[in-house]
């Protein structure tokens, strides 16, 4: 009989192994189900792995790496801190739509104004949009004790709909022939979020991205609220004892999260989309929450499973084209991967034992 | 290391024996928006594409990929395909305009198609199709048929395509049926055969006896023939496995024949940049078999109209006409200018309600 | 404008229809829940029930058969979540989305061949002189069978939880699985089993959209419908009539607003879409007060230390 023992301390080991053996694991499975849709397994794995990283065009698509995964990492990182108190914020999808929808009618306001001040406007913006709407879980929590979860799972339906009454309505391009959707805000240099240099795939998002990064980093280690959002997960009774006030803490948890999915949105709509449409989100703010936990919510982890799921995002467009693998064969690996990933992470945890019979 | 060097050795062969093949043959991208597999529009597209294999054989090759969000995911596809020596590369949703005519910038030997939009280039052409036009036939056999004088209309969003649908039907209704009238509902998504189904009830309950629908799902048509006494028109696919009754006829997306002669007209180097709209004439735009169910002589009248549309005599948007406020449009045998058609935002005289804004 | 066009008890029956789906896969929500589980992954097991339900009568020639398929066919896609939640013991909500990405991807895959195919139709119930009975004849007595059994599962789902021992069980492991565990109930063992029937009733609600309620097969045909399940436990309560009830409701809003359209009433179809939603929010706030409602251990894990 199999039994699990808790480990006193999680596995060091074991947390920087399981995501190789996931890794490998999902490889080995997804090449069988590849080889079973009649494709070459070898060739249909390197081409999601090696493709983007090393092949012939990867001067291309190592800056699409930074494009698709930065949104993923800053929402990740905000939700992060949030999970590691134990509060849940799963409406960040919600949140990066609001601060697109608000940063962009800000910059639209002034449209077809060039200053200086319009994009900075727009990321307040885009920071505030996304910090509102996760407001509403967090004050309904404090005041109500109402579940966050849910609400800000709500919320994302709710934003959405606003999104196509914008898109129809109040953000519509006067000039767009009709056609649902605003201006775009690549042809209007003081709104565009334009690559800070040309081919890079850098912009003020991957920035703001690496700066949550160190951020997150150094109030998680250095600072006394980071220790008091770890106490609260960690040890809830320790942290009533250790004088920390929840409601502040849910506060700051959620609007940090807020701003951070708002200003994706921002920066999204801003830059590499351009405009507000009906089909503007796809779905970041969910990714997020998985990128999160793959990333074992540790500022570093998160960075480097952002980076894992924009490449088997690339990676799966690339093997959709070269070898005709159907999208949803993509997808079902992306999930083999996710599976491993979530259940390997037993063995940072626990140690397994072999038991003569069962003790219960 | 040394299994760095072999992968790298493995994958520069693979490079080379892609761009060998490249060499001799004429590639051919499409970009999806949806999947292969939703029996409609992108479904519609890959048969098109399918064509285009049929038909050159060995001397095409074609890619695609599917489920491909408008957006920067959008350009980076289309990048990928032109690196990977696509010689012309199909754009098929208005949503992938912007991305088309960023990545046809960079790359200005690879020709570009984009559907439905109206910005060109260089190597940027436009298409789409006259749907309106089957509208027309549509809207002549539904208002012949309608026994309650009431049709139903099922529209996706508000946007010009579908506006100009419903006032091209709504003519040709009016005009063999001075007493019809249209009930439209909007169901605000492109894609959710649910809730085509619940709109097509909606209206059948409503007295409605005959549905036109511009939203893909085969919902609305088993609503009807559950209904039993209403008939449908099929859309984008000809959707006849519910013929001959509920579904009498439909408007079938041909991309084939456009498909074809784009690549040719790449294979021979006189491709040029254009804006194509075309319909029933050039085939873009098909009718499907107009079954039994209905009678001869409106099925012989709906016949002339398509044929009268496809010569080219008879322009489905002549005069007289108003505008829903009672205002001219076109006057006595005027026939409407393809720019108010592109951006058409009112109803004609006739329609009830208002179009949401 | 008119008004009148709308005929109520063609309204009522239509939206009973468009309900079923939401309320198959609530109830079987509900009892994980009330397990103490939270399984983002309706969704995902939905779509996985409607191309299984969809193959199989195609296949088969038999809408029962399909049904059964379905609820299989969901049952074994909760599976996974079993594994990932209670054997591995990994985080709730990172699992259920996994799981909706699985599934979406695998239904794609397994209905390759299935799209534009008419099923085979299930027969409605028909019983002379009670179905042709004005105003309750439509409403109660002519609707598909599933129907029935969704309001069927209802009833049962209540009895079970509030007047059998396997319903104390189970609301005793969703309130406290430390003290449920204490006094012996194989807690694991009886959150597999809720588990995998709220897999299979997602299956089944997922079958009734492409078997009955649309019907036709075509990728992500589901549309969301798993996550307005997902809100309508919530807005139930965790109670299974109230559950009935909020279908209903929630089933209504889209039919209700498609009438208003079609009868000529200038609405905001974007603020009805998302009223649901935040009546659900409204609930929850209300419902919070009062301190009952959520099970206590929602979401939590669970892990025996001897």
């Amino acid at each position: 009989m199999i039994v699990l023992e808790k480990r006193p301390q999680p596995s060091q080991t074991w947390s920087m192994a399981t995501p190789v053996v996931a890794v490998l694991a999902t490889m080995f499975f997804g090449g069988v189900l590849f080889a079973a849709l009649g494709k070459n397994p070898v060739e249909a794995i390197m081409t999601i792995f090696w493709e983007p990283l090393f092949g012939e065009f990867s001067f291309y698509y190592r800056p699409q790496l930074l494009i698709k995964g930065a949104p993923l990492v800053l929402i990740a990182i905000g939700l992060s801190l949030g999970f590691r108190a134990g509060i849940w914020n799963i409406g960040a999808e919600g949140q990066y739509i609001m601060g697109a929808i608000v940063g962009a009618g800000v910059g639209l306001a002034f449209y077809p104004l060039e200053a200086w001040y319009i994009f900075p406007l727009m990321v307040i913006g885009g920071a505030l949009g996304g910090w509102i709407w996760a407001m509403i879980p967090a004050i309904l929590k404090v005041r109500f004790g109402t579940n966050e979860i849910l609400v800000s799972l709500m919320l994302v339906y709710v934003a959405e709909q606003m999104l196509a009454s914008v898109s129809l309505g109040l953000l519509k391009n006067p000039e767009g022939y009709g056609f649902p959707g605003s201006r775009n805000l690549q042809s209007w240099d003081s709104a565009h979020n334009a690559e800070l240099f040309v081919g890079s795939g850098m912009h003020w998002g991957v920035v703001t991205a690496l700066i949550a990064v160190i951020f997150a980093y150094v109030l998680l280690n250095r600072h006394m609220l980071g220790f008091h959002i770890r106490l609260t997960g960690e040890a809830p009774r320790a942290a009533k004892f250790a004088g920390v006030n929840p409601a502040r803490l849910i506060l700051f948890c959620l609007g940090a999260s807020g701003v951070l999915a708002g200003l994706a949105g921002l920066f999204e709509v801003a830059g590499p989309a351009g405009q507000i449409t009906i089909d503007f989100n796809v779905g970041y703010g969910f990714t997020a929450i998985i990128v999160a936990f793959l990333g074992r919510l540790h500022p570093v982890g998160i960075v480097l499973a952002g980076g894992v799921m924009a490449l088997t995002y690339i990676g799966g467009d690339i093997a959709q084209s070269n070898l005709g693998l159907p999208s949803a064969a993509i997808q079902v690996f992306q999930g083999m991967l996710l599976f491993f990933l979530l259940a390997l992470d037993l063995l940072t945890n626990y140690r397994i034992r072999l038991a003569s019979k069962e003790v219960a | 290391m040394k299994l760095t060097s072999l992968l790298a050795t493995a994958a520069l062969g693979l490079g080379l024996a892609t761009a060998a093949v490249a060499a001799d043959k004429t590639k051919v991208g499409f970009v999806y928006v949806g999947p292969v597999g939703d029996g409609g529009w992108t479904y519609e597209h890959d048969q098109g594409r399918k064509a285009v294999v049929a038909e050159f054989g060995d001397k095409v090759e074609t890619v695609y990929v599917e489920n491909v969000a408008e957006g920067p995911d959008s350009e980076r596809v289309m990048t990928q395909m032109a690196l990977d020596g696509a010689d012309l590369i199909f754009t098929t949703s208005f949503g992938y305009m912007d991305p088309t005519i960023n990545v046809a910038k960079k790359f200005p030997n690879v020709k570009f198609e984009h559907a439905t939009g109206y910005k060109r280039a260089d190597n940027v052409s436009t298409y789409s199709a006259r749907f309106y036009e089957g509208r027309a036939v549509q809207g002549t056999i539904a208002g012949h048929m309608t026994k309650s004088n009431i049709v139903g209309y099922i529209g996706s969003f508000p946007i010009p395509e579908v506006i100009r649908g419903i006032n091209s039907a709504f003519i040709h209704a009016r005009k063999v049926n001075p007493d019809v009238e249209f009930k439209i509902v909007w169901a605000f998504t492109w894609f959710d055969p649910a809730k085509e189904a619940d709109a097509a009830k909606v209206l059948i309950e409503q007295g409605a006896d005959v549905i036109l629908q511009h939203t893909d799902s085969t919902a609305p048509q088993a609503a009807a023939q559950a209904a039993g006494n209403v008939i449908t028109f099929g859309q984008a696919s000809d959707m006849s496995e519910y013929a001959p009754h509920p579904r009498v006829s439909s408007i079938i997306d041909d991309w084939a024949p456009y498909y074809i002669a784009r690549t040719k007209a790449v294979m021979d180097g006189t491709w040029e940049s254009k804006d194509t709209w075309d319909g029933i004439g050039a085939g873009m735009v098909g009718i499907g078999e107009i079954s039994d169910a209905v009678p001869a002589e409106v099925k012989a009248e709906a016949l002339a109209i398509k044929d009268a549309l496809a010569d080219g005599s008879y322009h489905a948007f002549t005069g007289p006409i108003k505008k829903q406020d009672g205002s001219d449009w076109l006057g006595d045998g005027e026939t409407a200018d393809d720019g108010t058609l592109a951006g058409m935002n009112f109803y004609v005289e006739g329609i009830e309600g208002d179009i949401p804004q | 404008m008119d008004l009148s066009a709308i005929n109520p008890v063609l309204l009522i029956a239509s939206l009973m229809v468009a309900a079923t789906p939401i309320l198959l896969a609530a109830i079987g929500e509900l009892v994980v829940e009330k397990a103490g589980v939270l399984n983002l992954g309706v969704e995902g097991m939905m779509i996985v029930g409607a191309i299984s339900g969809f193959a199989i009568t195609v296949e088969s020639g038999s809408p029962w058969l399909g049904f059964l398929a379905s609820a299989i066919g969901g049952a074994l896609l909760s599976l996974l979540f079993v594994v990932l939640t209670q054997v591995a013991l990994a985080n709730q909500v990172a699992s259920g989305l996994a799981l909706t990405l699985f599934g979406l991807g695998l239904s794609s895959l397994m209905g390759q061949s299935y799209v534009g195919i008419k099923p085979p139709q299930m027969g409605k119930l028909d019983i002379p002189v009670l179905t042709d009975l004005p105003v309750i004849g439509p409403i109660l007595f002519g609707h598909d069978p599933i129907l029935y059994l969704g309001i069927a599962l209802t009833a049962a789902v209540w009895a079970l939880l509030k007047y059998t021992r396997v319903g104390l069980v189970l609301r005793a492991v969703g309130e406290n699985h430390d003290a449920a565990h204490a006094l012996g109930y194989k807690v694991v063992r009886i959150r597999i089993m809720a588990i995998m029937f709220g897999g299979a009733c997602a299956g089944l609600g997922g079958a009734y959209i492409s078997l009955i309620r649309v019907p036709q097969w075509t990728e992500g045909m589901t549309a969301g419908v798993g996550w307005i399940a997902l809100a309508l436990v919530v807005f139930a309560s965790w109670k299974p009539w109230r559950a009935l009830l909020g279908a209903y409701l929630f089933g209504g809003v889209t039919v209700v607003q498609l009438n208003l359209q079609a009868a000529g009433v200038a609405i905001p179809v974007e603020y009805l879409a998302m009223s649901p939603y935040l009546i659900t929010i409204i609930v929850l706030v209300f419902l919070s007060r009062d301190k009952s409602g959520a099970p206590a251990s929602l979401g939590r894990i669970f892990h025996a230390t001897h």
